[in-house]
C-alpha cells in the first residue's frame, strides 16, 4: 500500500457505451495541490471521465497514469490512493454517522479507526450527531459526512462529482474552504461542478467538455466564464 | 485480509437488516404466502398429495431468494454504495463472499420459517434425520445463493434487473433445486432413503464448489466494467 503518484496524466482517452461515444480522445494533465474543474454542458462526458479517474470503468482506448503507472499497473494499491466523492454520496442511511465512517475505515485498512473516525466527525461539524442514523441528516449534513469519508484513507487524488448541489451558501463557503485546505496539503483535487460562482473561488485549471471532447484546458485564473461561453453553447445547461 | 473484508461485509448487511428488518419480514411473508397458496390447491380434505413437500419447500425457497436478492443489491443501488464497495482496496472477491454470507444467513432464517410450515401443512417428517435435512437445506442455499449473488450484483445497474434475475438464475440454478428436492424428498419417504439422500448432498456440494469458484473467479471482471 505504499504507493503514490504526483500527478495523473489522462491520454488520449476514449470511451464508447456500444456505439455511443462518450469521451473522444481526451488528454490533460493534473498535479499535486492543484484542484482541476471538469466544466460542460450534460452529457459533455465529465462523469464518465471522473469514472475512468476513479478506476471504475476502464477507457475504450488510450490510459489514464497515475504518475508512472497506469491503474493495471497499480492495482489495488492505486484504490488506497483515490478518494470519490459520488453526487450519491455512497452512504448507508440505516447505518450511524459513525458506523459508516468506521466500516470504510476498517475496509480502507486505516490505522487507529476510533480516534480517525472521531477526528472526521469533528471536521464534518458532527460530533453530536455521531450515534444518529444517517437517513435522518440534511443534504449538507450528508455531504459533510460523505467527503469526510471520502477523505478517511488521506488520499492522493480526490474526486468530488457535484460536491455542491443541494447546498445552502454556508455550506458551500465550508465546503469551498475545506476543499482550500486539502489543497494545501498537495492533494490532486478534481472536480466536475456546474457552479461557475464556485468554480472562479476554486479551481486551478479548467476543462471543458462538450459531446465527449477536450474543447478548452487552460489555467483557470480569471478565464472559466470566458472558457465557458466560448466552447458551450448559449442554452447548453451546464452540469 | 480476506476474511476480514468478507466478515466486515456480512455484518454491515446484517446491521443494516436488523435495523430496518425490510428483507427478513418481506421474505418471511412472501415464502409464507407461496406455501400457503400451495396448500390451498394441493391439500385436499387434510391429506397432502404425495411427494408434494419436498418441491413445494424448494420452490418457495427459490422464490423468496430471488426477492431477497433482489432488495439486497437494490439498497446498494439507492446510494451507489456498491460503487464505493468497488473503489475500496481490497480483494473484490472478498466483498462478493460478504454478500453471499449475508443472503445465505437471511435465506436460512426464512427456511427455519418455512421448513416447519411445510412439515406442519403437508405433514412431512421434518424430524426424520434433521441433520442430513439441515446440510441439505445450507448447500442447497449456499449454491443458490452463490450464483444468485453474483447475478444481482452485475445487473444492480440495469433497468430491467427485476426481471432479469429470476430469468437469468433459474435455468443455471436448477441442477441445485433438482438436487435438493429429489434430496428433501428421498429423506420424506415413510422409510428415509439416506444413502439417496447423501448421494443427493454429495452432489450439491459439487455445485456449491462449481458455483463458488466460477463466481470468484468472474465477479472482478464483471463488476468493473
Amino acid at each position: 500500500m505504499s504507493f503514490d503518484f504526483t500527478e495523473v496524466a489522462v491520454r488520449d482517452v476514449s470511451r464508447h457505451y456500444g456505439r455511443r461515444r462518450a469521451l473522444a480522445r481526451v488528454s490533460l494533465t493534473c498535479r499535486s495541490g492543484e484542484v482541476l474543474g471538469l466544466l460542460g454542458p450534460n452529457g459533455a462526458g465529465k462523469s464518465t471521465l471522473l469514472s475512468i479517474l476513479a478506476t471504475l470503468l476502464a477507457p475504450s482506448t488510450g490510459q489514464v497514469c497515475y504518475g508512472s503507472h497506469t491503474a493495471g499497473q497499480a492495482g489495488p494499491a492505486l484504490r488506497a490512493r483515490l478518494g470519490f466523492l459520488s453526487h450519491d454520496l455512497h452512504l448507508y442511511p440505516e447505518l450511524t454517522a459513525r458506523e459508516n465512517l468506521e466500516f470504510f475505515a476498517r475496509l480502507y485498512g486505516v490505522e487507529a479507526v476510533s480516534e480517525r473516525v472521531t477526528t472526521a466527525l469533528g471536521r464534518a461539524g458532527l460530533t453530536a450527531r455521531g450515534g444518529d442514523v444517517v437517513s435522518g441528516f440534511s443534504r449538507g449534513m450528508r455531504q459533510r459526512l460523505a467527503l469526510e469519508r471520502a477523505l478517511l484513507h488521506e488520499p492522493r487524488l480526490l474526486l468530488l462529482d457535484e460536491p455542491f448541489t443541494g447546498l445552502d451558501d454556508a455550506s458551500v463557503a465550508a465546503l469551498v474552504a475545506r476543499l482550500h485546505e486539502l489543497r494545501a496539503t498537495d492533494r490532486i483535487i478534481v472536480v466536475v461542478t456546474h457552479d461557475l460562482d464556485v468554480a472562479e473561488r476554486l479551481l486551478d485549471k479548467v476543462a471543458v467538455l462538450k459531446d465527449g471532447r477536450l474543447v478548452a484546458f487552460d489555467d483557470a485564473h480569471g478565464r472559466i466564464r470566458e472558457h465557458y461561453r466560448a466552447h458551450v453553447a448559449v442554452g447548453d445547461r451546464c452540469s | 485480509m480476506f476474511l476480514k473484508v468478507a466478515w466486515l461485509v456480512m455484518r454491515k448487511d446484517l446491521t443494516v437488516e436488523v435495523r430496518s428488518r425490510e428483507i427478513v419480514y418481506t421474505t418471511v411473508f412472501f415464502a409464507v404466502a407461496c406455501v400457503l397458496v400451495f396448500a390451498f390447491a394441493l391439500v385436499k380434505e387434510g391429506r397432502p398429495l404425495e411427494d408434494a413437500a419436498a418441491g413445494i419447500m424448494w420452490i418457495s425457497v427459490a422464490f423468496a431468494g430471488t426477492l431477497a436478492l433482489g432488495r439486497t443489491f437494490e439498497r446498494e443501488r439507492h446510494s451507489e454504495t456498491l460503487r464505493a464497495l468497488m473503489l475500496a482496496p481490497v480483494s473484490r472477491p472478498a466483498i462478493y463472499v460478504g454478500k453471499l454470507l449475508g443472503i445465505v444467513l437471511l435465506l436460512l432464517i426464512v427456511e427455519a420459517v418455512l421448513v416447519p410450515l411445510v412439515g406442519l401443512l403437508f405433514h412431512a417428517p421434518i424430524w426424520n434425520r434433521p441433520l442430513l435435512l439441515i446440510a441439505l437445506l445450507v448447500s442447497g442455499t449456499v449454491g443458490f445463493s452463490a450464483v444468485g449473488t453474483l447475478f444481482a450484483a452485475m445487473l444492480v445497474r440495469a433497468r430491467s434487473r427485476d426481471v432479469m434475475l429470476p430469468i437469468l438464475l433459474y435455468p443455471i440454478t436448477i441442477p441445485v433445486i433438482i438436487a435438493g428436492v429429489r434430496g428433501t424428498a428421498a429423506l420424506f419417504e415413510p422409510v428415509p432413503a439416506v444413502d439417496l439422500a447423501q448421494m443427493w448432498l454429495a452432489l450439491l456440494a459439487f455445485f456449491d464448489v462449481v458455483f463458488v469458484t466460477l463466481s470468484l473467479w468472474t465477479f472482478e471482471p464483471l463488476m468493473t466494467e
